[in-house]
């Protein structure tokens, strides 16, 4: 940890990552912290409260990889980024992992330069409309006014969807969600598009959801997943890893709750003695300790607890685990074995 | 600098280069000119560099590709399948739009509010005080976005236009709606039209503009030949001969027939839908930023024509005072004429100051320049060097191009002045 | 016909009446409002109009302004309080998104338990600068305290060990004392070299061991915080206040470089200065969120803020040149010409005759400078930094405060406003000042 070399403000980042060369994992090993990047403030996703602790989904996952390497959920330092900031910034190497509900494309992929590691939230862009339009069909909008956030693949896709049925629109590029939902809600247009989910956290928010709709139609998929450079396997593979425990944890039903007796001695289970660390090496081959998948499960839980908590059915935010459940619920979550 | 020691004949010493006058402004040049050189040989080389590392070369191919998005206000046409220049050209005329409108506007308001704050009536001037104050000192970024808010909460959505009783009705004679996305307002149209002609294929322009602007265009000069027509006898007989019914109808009596021949008519804004078509359509996006830009830039501008106005010696007015001109001639026919030579520099810099900040539309969404190349195309294509630099051009190109017609206009009344 | 007075003239008065009072119409509240709100027809109706507005506007936000919400903890709760008082949910003010955030608005997420490093750091800024905006009432043995201030109030605020800023702090200190050594020894050039190396080779070499080392003997340190815990207005005066002090060297330079006769200098700082008063601001902090570590050598890396702070201090400079130069050029030319006289060489007059006169009369643009670039840092918030108006984005993405709008803004209006413009009437009073001094 070499800091405060010039001034305080200076804070050189060690041997800092310059794109493939570097390894991340080590830096982030000698730094203490991983610097995780996120967005500016998404209901659910990630938000700073009133004492500057970051929460949400998104944030949840930085708390699990932070923990899964260094032991120690809270050794995070969120970077805010923006639809325009976020890919240089890990570019540059100013984060080690972005955690942004960013869309898994084949363009960000191969031709920006990045490993997307996984998919940690499955979802597709919807429209919301006030029910006293009237309009049971995304294809019944000709000629409606479209609130859309920019900086995502969204205004993309909308283009698409209305060329596609051959149909006119009007599109309000949006800046903030924030923005959106108070044009959207004083009628300065007619329908507000974004993902599935944050349709559903906008409306949670209304005076009077039950005033509104979401339509049926999904007119894109929106794989959202973190990110980390390209290049960079080890690194990748550990953050992938993470992401997988949590997923395979809530698959064999390991809890924040039962997990000190799991881990405690091997038990009947060898998968979840692997997973845990209690049997085989699994966690030497990441080039962590031993029991980094129960340390990433106790930050905030197994996959499902983490999305019960921040954005689940009994949140303001209500969404159902829909695709999101496991592949033994009908979902779409599948960890690849722990062997 | 320059001193008039003898020059020392003799040999040349190294150590001249730094105590010799004569050549240590050499010197310091070089030195000056090589530290530039390679501070930017530094950074260029480190671009590469790290371009290079991120395996992305340099290039400007992603312009002719497919935008892929939508914009809402063009000035040109534009679909998704236009390219990336055609989508930053559309953000760079809507930038230039706005920032026209703006300075025109913020120049009106801001002369107004600045002669009004020296009135004697307390009460104005005391109201002129407090809006200046006000919006000098909160940011113009907050001003854009409370005006997007404020118009978005204060003014009626189009459904509330439906019905057999609507909450909200269309203005002056049913021709303008006023609503919460904006404001529809008839629009000129033309049933004889002589329609587009292409330029190179890319851009269409209208016969009928163009045929318009040539007949104001030749019906203004020949109302000024008029005028120095009669300037010509005023000068050698002392009578002025009246000429402005002839000059009125030399300008609008071939506007009107070609009106006339063009079949021109009023397109009226009607609810059709969700929202209103037809009539020409100014986006509340558009109407909130150039509204703050004025306003905030009209607090300026304000200050500076009240300064002006008060560098004009009281014996000015006194003297127009006593030639009997009213208060109204005094201001304009005296005052402001002097005034002017003082405040259109500072002027200058306002317009520039409005212009980039103009750039700050993104805030509410209006499609300008910064929206187009350096906000959506450059997300979608993920070349922030080439965006922004390109973006950084264009930015300076205007601000070049005002600065220097503003000054040729300055040097022009100053020469009027003496 | 009689001559006598009497007879040709009725009446002459031969004595001083007494003075009357003017009519009460004219004089007290009614005379002022005679003259100021009413005087012609005109004026009257513009007058009442203006009541008019000023009453439209009042009746329209006080009610709404005045909403017993300060203790609600989230939107729900108000739109509670505000439809059991009975004016609808939209009636009145939510205020409890202020009671709750103010202090995030205020200092970001500085630790609470060190609020009272920038408040210290906030009331010593006006100590350091007292010596310059207060020159009559201050002794000017403060302006030490003033070359002190910057390295105490980047210790103060991030925080770390006090050893850091003092070595850096010495090595001004070698670099003077090789100053001073290299002109006795080699003349002032040599002298200027050797203490620019000097310098440079303390700060490369020996600072950071003897830092360390100094703290392992004596640990006197504060909590470090890390720049990216500051934000609010705490960011916003952090960024404001580094760009001018960041910016008057620099401005001195550019201002002297546009006014030199060598061509290559001039022509340097003229493209410098209108290249960065030619493009919006915006696009500076678009290159330093995305583009500055591009430019910098692989590997290098140093936080958003510290690059933010480096484009705001290089826009700042171009303006702060402009002002200089107005400074220098309403001097007159007898100065430098009684420079020249003297004997003085250019650095010598200038730092001795020139400077301090110019500089003193370019204070008034200096703050407006200041005021503009306080202003700017707002932008900040589109490159995502949570300066106030970008907190306010993140406040209103937590789920019990999504739907706020005006509560969040008005508050940081209001205190931009009062800093605004309390700058910009100081800077008005030293322009009253200056100017009678002057002629």
């Amino acid at each position: 940890m070499k800091k405060s070399v010039f001034f305080g403000a200076l804070t050189v980042a060690g041997v800092a990552a310059g794109a493939a060369a570097a390894g991340t994992l080590d830096d982030v090993k000698a730094r203490g912290t991983l610097n995780c990047g996120v967005t500016t403030g998404l209901v659910g996703f990630a938000a700073p409260d009133a004492n500057g602790e970051w929460e949400g989904f998104d944030v949840a996952f930085c708390r699990a990889v932070a923990a899964a390497v260094l032991g120690d959920p809270k050794a995070v330092e969120f970077v805010p980024t923006t639809g325009k900031t976020r890919f240089t910034a890990l570019a540059s190497g100013e984060v080690d992992l972005l955690a942004r509900n960013t869309t898994w494309t084949f363009s960000r992929d191969v031709d920006l330069k990045f490993d997307f590691i996984g998919v940690n939230y499955y979802d597709g862009q919807g429209f919301m409309i006030p029910k006293s339009l009237g309009v049971s069909s995304a294809k019944e909008l000709d000629g409606a006014t479209v609130c859309i956030q920019t900086g995502t693949t969204t205004e993309l896709n909308l283009a698409d969807f209305f060329r596609k049925n051959n149909i006119s629109y009007e599109p309000v590029p949006i800046e903030t969600n924030a923005e959106g939902q108070a044009q959207y809600l004083a009628g300065a247009c007619d329908a507000y598009t974004t993902d599935a989910s944050g349709l559903a956290a906008t409306r949670a928010s209304f005076e009077n959801p039950a005033d509104h709709v979401v339509l049926p139609e999904i007119v894109s998929k929106e794989p959202l997943g973190p990110l980390v450079r390209h290049g960079d396997n080890e690194w990748g593979d550990v953050v992938r890893w993470t992401l997988n425990a949590l997923i395979a944890a809530e698959e064999m039903g390991v809890t924040s709750a039962n997990i000190g007796d799991l881990s405690a001695s091997a038990g009947d289970n060898p998968e979840v003695n692997r997973l845990l660390g209690t049997e085989g090496s699994l966690g030497e081959m990441l080039g962590l300790s031993a029991d980094w998948a129960k340390s990433a499960i106790m930050a905030g839980g197994n996959y499902g607890e983490v999305f019960e908590k921040n954005i689940g059915e009994n949140t303001p935010i209500g969404l159902s685990r829909g695709l999101n459940a496991q592949w033994t619920d009908g979902g779409l979550l599948y960890s690849p074995p722990f062997r | 600098m320059t001193t008039s020691t003898d020059p020392s004949e003799g040999t040349f010493k190294l150590s001249m280069l730094i105590y010799d006058t004569r050549y240590r402004s050499i010197t310091i040049q070089i030195v000056a000119l090589i530290g530039f050189l390679s501070f930017f040989g530094w950074l260029a080389a480190n671009t590469i560099s790290n371009l290079s590392d991120l395996g992305k070369e340099p290039s400007f191919r992603f312009l002719g590709e497919q935008a892929g998005y939508d914009v809402n206000q063009r000035l040109i046409d534009y679909s998704s399948q236009s390219t990336h220049l055609r989508a930053a050209f559309v953000g760079l005329l809507n930038t230039l739009l706005v920032a026209v409108l703006g300075c025109v506007t913020a120049t009106v308001i801001g002369v107004f509010v600045g002669v009004m704050r020296l009135s004697k009536n307390w009460m104005i001037a005391k109201l002129m005080a407090v809006y200046v104050e006000t919006f000098r000192n909160v940011p113009v970024l907050m001003w854009i976005v409370l005006f997007m808010a404020a118009l978005i909460e204060s003014l009626p959505a189009p459904n509330k236009f439906r019905g057999a009783d609507p909450e909200a009705t269309m203005k002056v004679f049913d021709s303008v709606a006023i609503t919460n996305r904006g404001v529809y307002i008839p629009e000129p149209l033309f049933s004889r039209s002589l329609g587009d002609i292409s330029v190179g294929s890319a851009f269409d322009i209208s016969l009928d503009l163009i045929a318009i602007l040539a007949v104001l265009f030749a019906g203004l000069w020949g109302a000024r030949k008029l005028r120095q027509r009669a300037d010509a006898i005023q000068e050698s007989t002392g009578v002025r001969p009246v000429t402005w019914w002839a000059r009125l109808a030399v300008v609008f009596v071939p506007i009107i027939l070609l009106l006339v021949a063009l079949g021109f008519h009023l397109g009226y804004p009607a609810l059709k839908g969700f929202n209103f078509q037809g009539g020409t359509y100014m986006r509340n996006s558009l109407i909130a930023l150039w509204l703050a830009l004025s306003l905030y830039t009209a607090a300026f501008i304000a200050e500076i024509v009240r300064a002006g106005i008060l560098a004009v010696s009281q014996g000015q007015s006194e003297a127009a005072a006593a030639l009997g001109l009213r208060g109204n001639r005094i201001m304009s026919l005296v005052i402001l004429p002097q005034a002017m030579r003082v405040i259109i520099p500072p002027l200058i810099s306002q317009y520039l100051n409005l212009t980039k900040n103009s750039s700050l539309a993104i805030a509410v969404g209006y499609m300008d320049l910064t929206g187009t190349l350096m906000g959506i195309t450059l997300n979608q294509t993920g070349r922030e060097l080439e965006t922004v630099l390109l973006g950084m051009l264009i930015y300076l190109a205007i601000s070049l191009s005002i600065s220097a017609v503003m000054n040729w206009y300055n040097n022009r009344m100053k020469l009027v002045e003496r | 016909m009689s001559n006598t007075h009497a007879d040709t003239v009725l009446f002459v008065r031969d004595t001083m009446l007494p003075q009357k009072n003017p009519p009460s119409t004219s004089v007290g509240a009614v005379g002022w409002a005679r003259e100021n709100l009413f005087a012609g027809w005109g004026n009257t109706i513009l007058t009442l109009l203006a009541f008019a507005v000023v009453y439209y506007l009042l009746a329209g936000i006080l009610p709404w302004l005045i909403s017993p919400t300060f203790g609600a903890e989230s939107l729900t709760e108000c739109r509670e309080i505000l439809a059991a008082k009975g004016v609808g949910s939209h009636g009145g003010a939510c205020w409890g998104v202020i009671s709750e955030r103010w202090k995030q608005l205020l200092f970001g997420f500085y630790p609470a338990e060190a609020y009272w490093r920038p408040i210290l750091t906030f009331v010593l800024l006006f100590v350091a600068i007292s010596p310059v905006l207060f020159a009559d009432y201050v002794t000017p043995k403060l302006l030490w305290f003033t070359a002190l201030f910057p390295f105490l109030a980047v210790w103060l605020l991030w925080g770390g060990s006090l050893w850091t800023p003092v070595t850096v702090l010495a090595g001004f200190v070698v670099g003077a004392v090789f100053l001073s050594m290299g002109s006795k020894i080699g003349g002032a050039i040599v002298g200027v070299i050797a203490a620019i190396l000097g310098a440079v080779l303390w700060w490369a070499v020996a600072a950071a061991p003897l830092a360390s080392g100094l703290s392992s003997v004596v640990e006197i340190g504060l909590l470090p915080v890390e720049s990216r815990d500051f934000g609010g207005f705490l960011l916003a005066i952090t960024l404001g206040v580094t760009a001018i002090f960041g910016s008057l060297p620099l401005g001195i330079i550019l201002a002297l470089g546009r006014r030199s006769d060598l061509l290559l200098v001039k022509s340097l700082c003229v493209g410098f200065i209108e290249f960065i008063r030619g493009v919006p601001l915006i696009t500076l902090l678009f290159v330093a969120s995305t583009l500055l570590n591009i430019f910098l050598p692989p590997g290098t890396n140093f936080d958003i803020i510290l690059r933010v702070m480096i484009m705001m201090t290089l826009f700042a400079a171009a303006y702060m040149a402009e002002v200089i130069r107005g400074g220098l050029a309403a001097l007159p030319t007898g100065q430098y010409e009684a420079a020249d006289a003297l004997g003085l060489d250019y650095w010598k007059a200038q730092r001795l005759i020139i400077m301090p006169q110019a500089l003193k009369i370019s204070i008034p643009g200096i703050v407006s400078t200041f005021i503009g670039v306080f202003k700017d840092t707002t932008l900040v918030s589109i490159i995502s930094l949570f300066d106030p108006l970008g907190l306010a984005n993140a406040i209103r993405a937590d789920g019990a405060w999504t739907g706020i709008y005006w509560e969040l803004f008005i508050f940081i209006g209001v205190v931009f406003f009062i800093f605004c413009f309390s700058m910009s009437r100081y800077s008005m009073y030293l322009e009253r000042k200056l100017q009678t001094g002057h002629h």
